[in-house]
C-alpha cells in the first residue's frame, strides 16, 4: 500500500511553507524515521521524516510553496530495497531519559547556525556568484523574485531589480518618517514589522472571529489580605513576589475546566477540545506586545507561575523570547490594569477561543451583606469567539472566575 | 517507395547533427548530400581544412620565429607543402568518415545524389551516375547551406581567381596572393599563405578589417597581421580582375585614385551566400527574404507545412555552430519537443594569429541600441600565463549592462581566444553577469585569468592592472 507524505500543521497561524530541501529523491527507498525534507516556514524550519518505509515518490519540486496537509510524496510501503542497494538502517539513537526529553519542550528544528542562515544549503548552492553576494548582502528572499535566466535562474539584474524595488517602498517611506507633513500637522511613520505583524494578527482575529465580550467584577480584598500575609515567606521561600498575575491564571484554569469549550479552537469545520492548559499572558514591551505562554498551568504551582512570568517578563524586555515561546497557547490574560485601565474589551488572540482581560482595582462603594463598603475591585472581561461559546458558557466562566478570586481557597493554594 | 519520418537535404553540419538528433530521437530518418563524401563545406572545403592548414604554418611560424625565443635552436627550418596538405586530407577523411560512421550507429540513412524536393513530402535524388530515385517523408529539413559569392567583374575560374575551396588546395604558395575581402575567410587563408611564403595583399571595400566583431580588437588583429607582413588596402572599390597569360591584375579605386594590383592568385573572399536555389523548394511554394534566404518562423517551419529549414540556408550569421544547434533544435521540435536557439550566445571566431572571437554585442552595437553600459577590459601582456608563453599580443573586452551588469558581449584577441571564448559564452547563456564571472575561482597561471580580470574590471577591480 502507499501511504501519503503530508505538509504537518507546524504551528499556530502557519497555514503554508516551502519545501525546501529534498534529502531524499524520487525513487529512493526510505526507512523509518528518515528525513525526507525541510519545510520552511516563516517561522520555523523543520525536516519531516518518513513515517514508513518503502520507495519514496515525491510530488513537489524544492523551491515550491505547499499548504499545510498537501500531498508533497507517496510511499509504497510493498517496495523492498532495490537488491543490493539496500540502505544501511542508520544505528538506533540512544534514548533519551524520559525525564530529560519531557522537562525541555519539544523544539522544532530551527534553522540555527549550522545551515547558516534563513537559506537553505541548496538554493545558496544553485545561485550564481553575484546573486548569492547581493542575497547575502542586501537580504533578500531569492524564493521570492522570479528568475529571468536560463530555467528561470536569478540573474544579477532580478535580485538588483527586486533590492530597488523594495527600496522604493521602503525607503521611500521610511525617509518620510523623518519628515513631518509640510504645514507639521502630522507625521507619517513606518511601522516596525512586529508592529505590522501583530497589526494583521489583530484584523485575523476581527474577521474570523465572531468576538463578543461579557463583564464581571470581582472583590479583590480575600486576594489582597493573602498576598499581605503571605508574601514575606513566599518571597523568602520562592526568590520572587507574589503577584495577582499567579491567581488569575489558576482561577483562569478552573473556570476552564467548568468551561471547556473556552479551551478550545475552531478548525475549518471541526472544534478541537484542548485537555492542556497553556495560558498566554500578554506582556507589554517596548516594541509593542508580546504574549508567551505559560505550560500546563494546571500542573504548576503558583511559585512555578510567578517564576516564568518574571522570567518571560526579563527575556522579553531582553528581546530574547524564542518563537516557541510564543506558540501554541490554549488562553490568554491581558491585564490593562498596569496602565490603569478601567474596562476594556480585548481581542482574541487565534485560533484561542477566549481570552480574560484584568484591569484596574479601584476602591468602589459597593453593597455588602446590606450595607455600602468600600471594597478594592476589579472588572473582568471575557472576549470570546462565539461561534465556540455559548453566551451561557462565557458567563459562568466569568462567574468562576470571579467567586476563585473572592474567595481563593477554592484555589489549590500550595504555598 | 520507401518512407521516412524526416528527410535531411545536406551534410553539412546543420544536416549530419539534426541527423544524429532524429537518430537519438528514435525517427526513422534519411539524409540526402549531393557529395561523394559527407560533412558539406566545413569539414570537406570550410573549416576542418582551414584550420588544419592555419595549424600546420602557425607552428612553422613558431619554428622559424618563436622557438628561438624559447632557447630553442632550429636550423634549417622549411615547410613541406605536400606532406601539410597530405595531413589536412587525412583529417577531412577521419572525420568525413567519422560522420559516416556516427549515421549507421544512429541508424540514419544516407542518400548520395542531388535531392530536389518535388511536391511537399516527396524527394526525388539524382545520382551522379544520372539515376533517380524517389522517396517519401513526413518532414523535411533544407540544410543546403550557403556558396561563395562571385563578383561580377571577377569570376571564378579556378586556378588564378578562386574561392575559399581552391585556395586550400594550392601546391605551392603563390608568390603574389591578392585577397578581396578582409573578412574571416579572407583573413585566415590570407594568413595561411602569408606564413607559407606568399606575399599577401589585402583588399577591403570598407574602412575596417573583420566586420561584425568589436572595432577595437579588430584594429588591433590588423596592427599584427600588418606586423607578420601583410598588406591591407582599406576602403578600397575593386572594379575589375584581368587575367593576362596566367597573371591576374586588379585594378581598385581608393581615395578616388586608380590602384593596380598584380598577383599570381586572387582569393575573392566577399562573402556567401544561400544555396536555396535547385532543391525545389521555390517549386512547391516555399519562401525566400530579398536575399534569396529561405524564410522561417522561430520554430524553423517554412510557409508549407512539413517543410523546415536551417542554417546558412537561413537568416543570421553563417556559422557551423549557429547551423548545428539549429539542426538540433528543429528536430526536436519536429519530435514533439521544446527546441531553442540563443542567437545572443553564438560566438564568431577568426582563426588567425591572435585570433579574433566575439560573442553578443560589440561595443558599437551597444552605443547604436542606445544602451547604457559598461566595458572592462584586460590585456594578456599583464597575465602570468601568456607571459610565460612568450604570447602577450591581444586583451579580452566586455560590454555589461550599466544597471543589470548581465553581459551583453565578451570579445577576446589571443592567440588561443577561440578556446577562451567558451567560457563568455556559458555566463552570456545563463544570463550571467560580469560580477558572476568576476566571482568564479580561475586557475593560475592560466589564459583564463585574463577572462576573469576584464571582468572584474567592469567594475573597476581588476587586480592585476590599473583600472580605468
Amino acid at each position: 500500500m502507499s501511504v501519503e507524505v503530508k505538509i504537518p500543521a507546524v504551528g499556530e497561524s502557519i497555514s503554508s511553507g516551502v519545501v525546501s530541501v529534498w534529502h531524499k529523491k524520487s525513487g529512493d527507498f526510505v526507512n523509518e524515521g528518515d528525513a525526507l525534507f525541510t519545510l520552511e516556514t516563516d517561522k520555523v524550519s523543520t525536516e519531516i521524516v518518513a513515517e514508513k518505509a518503502g520507495l519514496l515518490e515525491t510530488k513537489a519540486t524544492e523551491g515550491q510553496e505547499v499548504k499545510i496537509g498537501e500531498v508533497v510524496a507517496t510511499i509504497d510501503d510493498t517496495k523492498a530495497p532495490a537488491e543490493g542497494k539496500k540502505e544501511k538502517k542508520p544505528p538506533e539513537e540512544k534514548e533519551e531519559p524520559e525525564a530529560e526529553k519531557k522537562g525541555e519542550e519539544k523544539e522544532p528544528v530551527v534553522a540555527g547556525a549550522d545551515r547558516g542562515g534563513p537559506e537553505s544549503r541548496t538554493s545558496a548552492a544553485t545561485l550564481s556568484p553575484a546573486v548569492r553576494r547581493i542575497v547575502e548582502e542586501e537580504h533578500v528572499e531569492p524564493e521570492k523574485i522570479s528568475g529571468t535566466g536560463k530555467g528561470g535562474r536569478l540573474t544579477k539584474g532580478d535580485v538588483l531589480a527586486a533590492v530597488q524595488e523594495r527600496g522604493k517602498t521602503e525607503e521611500k517611506i521610511e525617509a518620510r518618517e523623518v519628515q513631518p507633513s509640510a504645514d507639521g500637522r502630522f507625521m507619517r511613520k513606518r511601522m516596525s514589522p512586529l508592529r505590522r505583524k501583530i497589526a494583521a494578527q489583530l484584523v485575523m482575529a476581527q474577521q474570523t472571529a465572531a468576538i463578543l465580550t461579557t463583564f464581571n467584577e470581582c472583590d479583590m480584598t480575600a486576594v489582597q489580605e493573602l498576598r499581605a500575609k503571605s508574601q514575606e515567606a513566599f518571597t523568602k521561600k520562592n526568590r520572587v513576589k507574589l503577584g495577582f498575575m499567579s491567581f488569575f491564571i489558576k482561577a483562569s484554569v478552573e473556570a476552564l475546566k467548568a468551561v471547556p469549550s473556552i479551551n478550545g479552537r475552531i478548525e475549518d469545520d471541526d472544534f478541537i477540545q484542548n485537555n492542556f492548559y497553556d495560558i498566554g499572558v500578554a506582556v507589554g514591551t517596548e516594541r509593542g506586545l508580546v504574549v508567551p505562554v505559560v505550560r500546563d498551568a494546571d500542573k504548576k504551582t503558583f511559585a512555578d507561575l510567578e517564576l516564568d512570568i518574571a522570567g518571560f517578563a526579563v527575556k522579553a524586555r531582553e528581546g530574547k523570547l524564542k518563537i516557541e515561546d510564543l506558540q501554541g497557547g490554549t488562553f490568554t490574560i491581558s491585564n490593562g490594569g498596569v496602565y490603569g485601565s478601567l474596562l476594556s474589551t480585548p481581542i482574541l488572540n487565534p485560533p484561542q477561543s477566549g481570552i480574560l482581560g484584568m484591569h484596574k482595582i479601584m476602591p468602589r462603594p459597593i453593597a455588602v451583606d446590606g450595607k455600602v463598603e468600600i471594597r478594592p475591585m476589579m472588572y473582568l472581561a471575557l472576549s470570546y469567539d462565539h461561534r465556540a461559546v455559548d453566551g451561557k458558557e462565557a458567563v459562568t466562566f466569568l462567574i468562576k472566575v470571579k467567586e476563585c478570586i473572592e474567595d481563593p481557597k477554592k484555589l489549590p493554594l500550595d504555598f | 517507395m520507401e518512407k521516412f519520418d524526416l528527410v535531411i537535404i545536406g551534410s553539412g553540419p546543420g544536416g549530419y547533427i539534426a541527423a544524429i538528433r532524429a537518430g537519438q530521437l528514435g525517427l526513422k530518418t534519411a539524409l540526402v548530400e549531393k557529395d561523394k563524401e559527407l560533412g558539406g563545406t566545413c569539414l570537406n572545403v570550410g573549416c576542418i581544412p582551414s584550420k588544419a592548414l592555419l595549424t600546420s604554418s602557425d607552428h612553422f611560424m613558431f619554428a622559424k620565429k618563436e622557438a628561438a625565443k624559447h632557447g630553442i635552436v632550429i636550423d634549417g627550418v622549411h615547410a613541406d607543402l605536400g606532406k601539410m596538405q597530405q595531413r589536412k586530407d587525412k583529417v577531412v577523411k577521419t572525420f568525413t568518415g567519422g560522420v559516416r560512421a556516427l549515421m549507421k550507429t544512429n541508424k540514419v540513412t544516407t542518400f548520395e545524389g542531388f535531392g530536389t524536393i518535388t511536391a511537399p513530402g516527396k524527394i526525388s535524388i539524382k545520382s551522379s551516375k544520372g539515376d533517380t530515385q524517389e522517396i517519401e517523408t513526413k518532414n523535411i529539413v533544407i540544410a543546403t547551406g550557403s556558396a561563395a559569392i562571385e563578383l561580377p567583374f571577377a569570376k571564378f575560374d579556378g586556378k588564378t581567381i578562386v574561392s575559399s575551396t581552391e585556395a586550400l588546395l594550392f601546391t605551392e604558395a603563390p608568390a603574389k596572393f591578392l585577397v578581396i575581402g578582409a573578412g574571416a575567410i579572407g583573413l585566415e587563408l590570407g594568413s595561411v599563405w602569408n606564413r607559407l611564403g606568399s606575399e599577401v595583399t589585402m583588399l577591403e571595400f570598407l574602412p575596417r578589417i573583420a566586420v561584425g566583431f568589436d572595432l577595437e580588437l579588430s584594429n588591433l588583429l590588423q596592427r599584427s597581421l600588418t606586423a607578420q607582413g601583410i598588406i591591407f588596402h582599406l576602403e578600397t572599390k575593386v572594379s575589375a580582375v584581368k587575367i593576362d597569360n596566367g597573371r591576374a591584375t586588379a585594378t581598385a579605386t581608393k581615395d578616388g585614385k586608380e590602384m593596380k594590383f598584380d598577383a599570381d592568385k586572387v582569393l575573392v573572399s566577399v562573402g556567401r551566400r544561400p544555396f536555396s536555389e535547385g532543391v525545389g523548394a521555390e517549386k512547391v511554394g516555399v519562401e525566400f527574404d530579398d536575399r534569396k534566404r529561405i524564410k522561417v518562423d522561430k520554430h524553423f517551419r517554412t510557409n508549407i507545412e512539413g517543410i523546415y529549414a536551417i542554417g546558412d540556408v537561413i537568416a543570421g550569421p553563417m556559422l557551423a555552430h549557429k547551423a548545428e544547434d539549429e539542426g538540433m533544435a528543429c528536430v526536436e521540435i519536429i519530435a514533439g519537443k521544446s527546441g531553442h536557439v540563443n542567437y545572443d550566445a553564438i560566438a564568431g571566431i577568426i582563426y588567425t594569429n591572435p585570433e579574433l572571437a566575439g560573442v553578443g554585442l560589440t561595443e558599437d552595437q551597444a552605443k547604436e541600441k542606445g544602451i547604457d553600459y559598461r566595458v572592462g577590459k584586460f590585456p594578456f601582456r599583464a597575465n602570468s600565463r601568456a607571459l610565460c608563453n612568450e604570447d602577450v599580443d591581444g586583451m579580452v573586452k566586455f560590454v555589461a549592462d550599466a544597471k543589470t551588469d548581465r553581459i551583453l558581449g565578451a570579445h577576446i584577441l589571443q592567440h588561443a581566444a577561440s578556446e577562451l571564448i567558451a567560457e563568455a559564452v556559458s555566463v552570456i547563456e545563463f544570463g550571467g553577469s560580469s560580477e558572476d564571472l568576476g566571482r568564479t575561482c580561475h586557475s593560475h597561471p592560466t589564459l583564463s585569468e585574463a577572462v576573469r580580470e576584464a571582468a572584474l574590471n567592469v567594475e573597476k577591480r581588476a587586480l592585476h592592472i590599473m583600472n580605468r
